[in-house]
């Protein structure tokens, strides 16, 4: 490791960091502007003019809201979630629970989808033109075109009603078989395979072709080598930037773009979470759901960074 | 069977994106016997690297054979299937690609792809053909033999990674080498090295080889025989000295004429000489990146460089790629604006940023870049790219800018119709014309042209080169002409400057070439450009490869 590296390294850790600020300004701005009043919520029937004053003040609502950002930001930064407005809960608590479930689903689907789309994306290249790269590139734009709820409902359809193999509602706390877990599994993996892989095979794809143009590849059809050793040792690790950066953008969907798939299956993920927490305007928890989301994205999206700096030769040395 | 290669009637067939098929080898049947190297010369399109690759059984993407045989040690190519071509290739042929720099996976290590012949083929352990790979490195002239493959390919120089793709070629001990344009993306004092050093190899292994090139004088330091030829047939085959000395065909005789050194008649001096140049570089330095303390930029490209273009004369500045060259071009147009020195015109200093120079500044002085593929907007017909100058610069529109675009296009020879057409659709030769016509517009005193030749076929090149001169005449032009290429420079200069490492070596009136030259780098640079004879390349004075 040089120092070059470091530099550059460090560099994209401080850009992160500076996105990270924007972007919880924006999401404290953008939950201030949702609609309705948390104390009149709360209060319900209660709801006085001069009880809806006392609870404000209590709840410090009614100072300048850059203070109660500084405010935020500052617990924040000291790990300090905040407490829900609906039920008093320290949020990191409620958050943690169902921030393993959200994990977890991810990490099964990557397990999933990362290899299918690496296969299906290299070989669809090595085979370009093929009718094996026709089928396959035909199938992968129909699953994109498909929004994912109709490919939920249609799981929901297939496995759950007529099929009647796998439930409908995926309670993740009650797997504790290998067999349960695939039958919790099942559906919401399939759904969310159908978004992610189609994306990431493109890329893969594309990426593949473009290195198989290059004179080198060339070079090493000339030297004798076979079809797989081009694309395996000349092709692929000199397109492996943009796979990464492919990969990491489809797998940062699965932390916060799981909203639709959580909710289909009654997935007790964190997507599901702030979806509830918007019902009951629960600003802090709104707030922490996006900030952990965008971590997630961001934290993905820099290791595809370092990793392509890491693994350019030019700045080896 | 006695020859080693016998092609017999050999025919390939290219299908275009839009799917149009062409025939670009039209039945080619020639011989190389062993120990023999013949040369495959002709000029971009003539399909010489097409038949070169057929010798591999490899066909570039888009191509096929569609007729005819190519015997190799008694296997036609054409009949094998793909996993047995594998198996020929690298042992049995090796290749060595035009450009060493492209044909090198950036990501590995040299010493890894140049033994991996080696191993797709389980010719030997990985540490004997190490072993090999350095004694190769050795014979091939390449500094630190023991060290040098543990380089990843952009920390060594172009030279030396083509004598590594040399080497690389080699370590298969292969019957047949093939050589496509080896030397030809490489500065001339470079191409003396590696050229010996590939002359030198091949005589020890006394293998055959098959060297593709359009340069006749460096095929004839290399070749026991040469094919001429031309859109896919052959013009012409006989033994070098023949080809060179008693040329048979029509087209090798303009191949060898376009080769005969056009020295340019001087402009009569001016009758009044006026009282400034046109144009004059003061102590003018200039780089890339911030600058240090001092004011000067941490790349230094142009170090207190100095010339004068006298009205109506051309300047020459000739150099290797660094020597600055077209940083000086980039410093006078104000691209890349100088951190010191003065740029003068009519001896009035110009602003040196661009943005800073008047409407009428810029006209007067237009610029006109290498590559005319990347210098001509892809979606703009030609019309439009004609008109843009005119409207800019001389308020033109609607019947007169047309009647205008129509004129440029006659001044650079090319038919009113080509306006409608777009830049893809025009050859190489054409678009340089229209990037020339393009500067024309403006109606300029000065024409920076900067490698306006060198991406075209000697042909092309010398018709453009004429295309100069007469527009000079007619235009009262005054040309900085820069450019890698001796000869060039000699058929259109009055003045010549040498440039290395960004300063200025010397400059000699064009008369006084190549043997004026006074200084030692000059000299060695005049002395590298290959000759037409057989006996150069071992006749040269070995002490100028030293620098």
């Amino acid at each position: 490791m040089n120092t070059q590296i470091l530099t550059l390294v460090l560099g994209r850790l401080g850009v992160a960091f500076i996105t990270l600020l924007i972007v919880s300004f924006v999401v404290f701005g953008a939950t201030e502007m949702l609609p309705g009043d948390i104390v009149e919520i709360l209060l319900g029937q209660a709801a006085t003019p001069e009880a809806i004053a006392g609870l404000r003040s209590a709840m410090h609502l009614d100072d300048p809201s850059l203070v109660r950002y500084g405010r935020w930001i500052l617990g924040l930064l000291q790990g300090d979630l905040g407490t829900s407005y609906a039920n008093d809960l320290p949020i990191a608590e409620m958050i943690g629970d169902r921030l393993s479930n959200t994990l977890r689903l991810a990490a099964v689907t990557s397990a999933v989808a990362v290899p299918l789309a690496l296969v299906l994306g290299i070989t669809t290249a090595m085979f370009r033109g093929s009718i094996y790269d026709r089928i396959v590139t035909t199938g992968v734009v129909s699953v994109i075109s498909v929004p994912e709820f109709m490919i939920a409902t249609l799981a929901v359809l297939v496995f759950a009603v007529w099929l009647d193999w796998l439930p409908a509602l995926s309670f993740a706390n009650e797997a504790t078989s290998w067999g349960e877990m695939f039958r919790v599994f099942a559906m919401p993996v399939i759904t969310l395979c159908g978004v992610i892989t189609a994306q990431m095979i493109r890329m893969t794809r594309a990426a593949v072709i473009d290195t198989l143009k290059m004179p080198y590849v060339e070079m090493a059809l000339l030297k004798g080598a076979s079809r797989w050793r081009m694309v395996m040792r000349h092709a692929l690790p000199n397109a492996l930037g943009p796979i990464v950066n492919a990969i990491a953008l489809s797998l940062s969907y699965l932390l916060g773009g799981v909203i639709i798939v959580e909710t289909i299956f009654n997935y007790p993920g964190i997507a599901k979470l702030m979806v509830d927490a918007v019902a009951t305007r629960d600003l802090p928890l709104i707030q922490s759901c996006a900030m952990v989301f965008c971590i997630g994205y961001l934290t993905l999206i820099t290791l595809a960074d370092i990793l392509a700096i890491v693994a350019n030769p030019r700045l080896r040395k | 069977m006695a020859n080693l290669v016998e092609i017999r009637d050999l025919k390939v067939r290219a299908k275009s994106d839009s799917g149009r098929r062409i025939d670009i080898i039209k039945g080619v049947s020639f011989d190389v016997s062993e120990g023999e190297v013949v040369a495959l010369i002709g000029e971009s399109g003539s399909g010489k690297t097409t038949i070169a690759l057929t010798l591999m059984g490899h066909t570039r993407p888009g191509c096929t054979i569609t007729g005819g045989e190519v015997w190799l040690d008694g296997q036609d190519l054409v009949q094998l299937t793909e996993s047995q071509r594998q198996h020929l290739r690298g042992t049995d042929v090796a290749y060595v690609p035009q450009s060493a720099a492209a044909a090198f996976n950036p990501s590995q290590r040299l010493i890894d792809q140049v033994v991996e012949v080696s191993q797709i083929h389980r010719l030997m352990p990985r540490a004997a053909a190490r072993a090999r790979a350095v004694e190769l490195f050795r014979a091939l002239a390449l500094p630190h033999p023991e060290t040098i493959g543990e380089r990843y390919p952009h920390q060594v120089s172009g030279g030396q990674l083509q004598r590594l793709a040399a080497a690389m070629a080699l370590i298969g001990d292969p019957k047949l080498m093939i050589f496509d344009e080896p030397t030809t993306a490489l500065d001339v004092t470079t191409q003396i090295e590696v050229l010996r050093a590939f002359k030198s190899v091949m005589k020890q292994g006394g293998m055959a080889g098959v060297y593709v090139s359009h340069d006749l004088a460096v095929v004839a330091q290399v070749a026991d025989r040469i094919v001429v030829l031309k859109d896919g047939e052959i013009q012409e085959v006989g033994t070098t000295d023949d080809i060179i000395h008693r040329p048979q065909h029509p087209y090798t005789r303009e191949l060898i004429a376009a080769f005969e050194p056009v020295s340019h008649a001087a402009a009569a001096a001016p009758q009044d000489a006026p009282e400034h140049p046109v144009l004059e570089v003061r102590n003018v330095i200039a780089g890339y990146g911030r600058s240090d303390s001092s004011g000067r930029p941490v790349v230094l490209a142009l170090n207190d460089v100095s010339c004068t273009l006298q009205r109506g004369q051309n300047l020459g500045v000739i150099g290797e790629s660094g020597s600055g060259k077209s940083t000086l071009a980039r410093a006078i147009a104000g691209l890349l604006p100088p951190v010191d020195g003065e740029i003068l015109m009519d001896g009035r200093a110009l602003p040196r940023e661009v943005r800073h120079r008047t409407k009428e500044d810029l006209r007067r002085m237009q610029i006109v870049f290498q590559l005319a593929d990347t210098a001509l907007n892809p979606l703009r017909p030609v019309g439009d790219i004609l008109g843009r100058p005119l409207t800019f610069f001389h308020g033109q529109r609607g019947k007169e800018r047309d009647r205008r675009v129509e004129e440029l296009l006659e001044m650079v020879q090319l038919p009113r119709a080509l306006r409608h057409r777009l830049p893809v659709e025009l050859s190489g030769g054409q678009k340089q014309r229209v990037n020339l016509a393009r500067a024309i517009a403006a109606n300029p005193e000065v024409i920076l042209c900067d490698e306006i030749t060198s991406a075209l076929d000697t042909v092309v090149a010398a018709a453009i080169l004429d295309l100069l001169k007469e527009l000079q005449r007619e235009l009262e032009l005054s040309y900085v002409f820069i450019s890698h290429d001796l000869s060039t420079v000699q058929a259109i200069c009055d003045e010549v400057m040498v440039m290395y490492g960004g300063e200025t070596v010397e400059t000699l009136p064009a008369s006084a070439l190549p043997d004026g030259a006074t200084q030692d780098y000059s000299r060695l640079l005049f002395a590298s450009v290959p000759k037409l004879d057989t006996g150069w390349l071992d006749g040269l004075d070995l002490a100028g490869s030293a620098a």
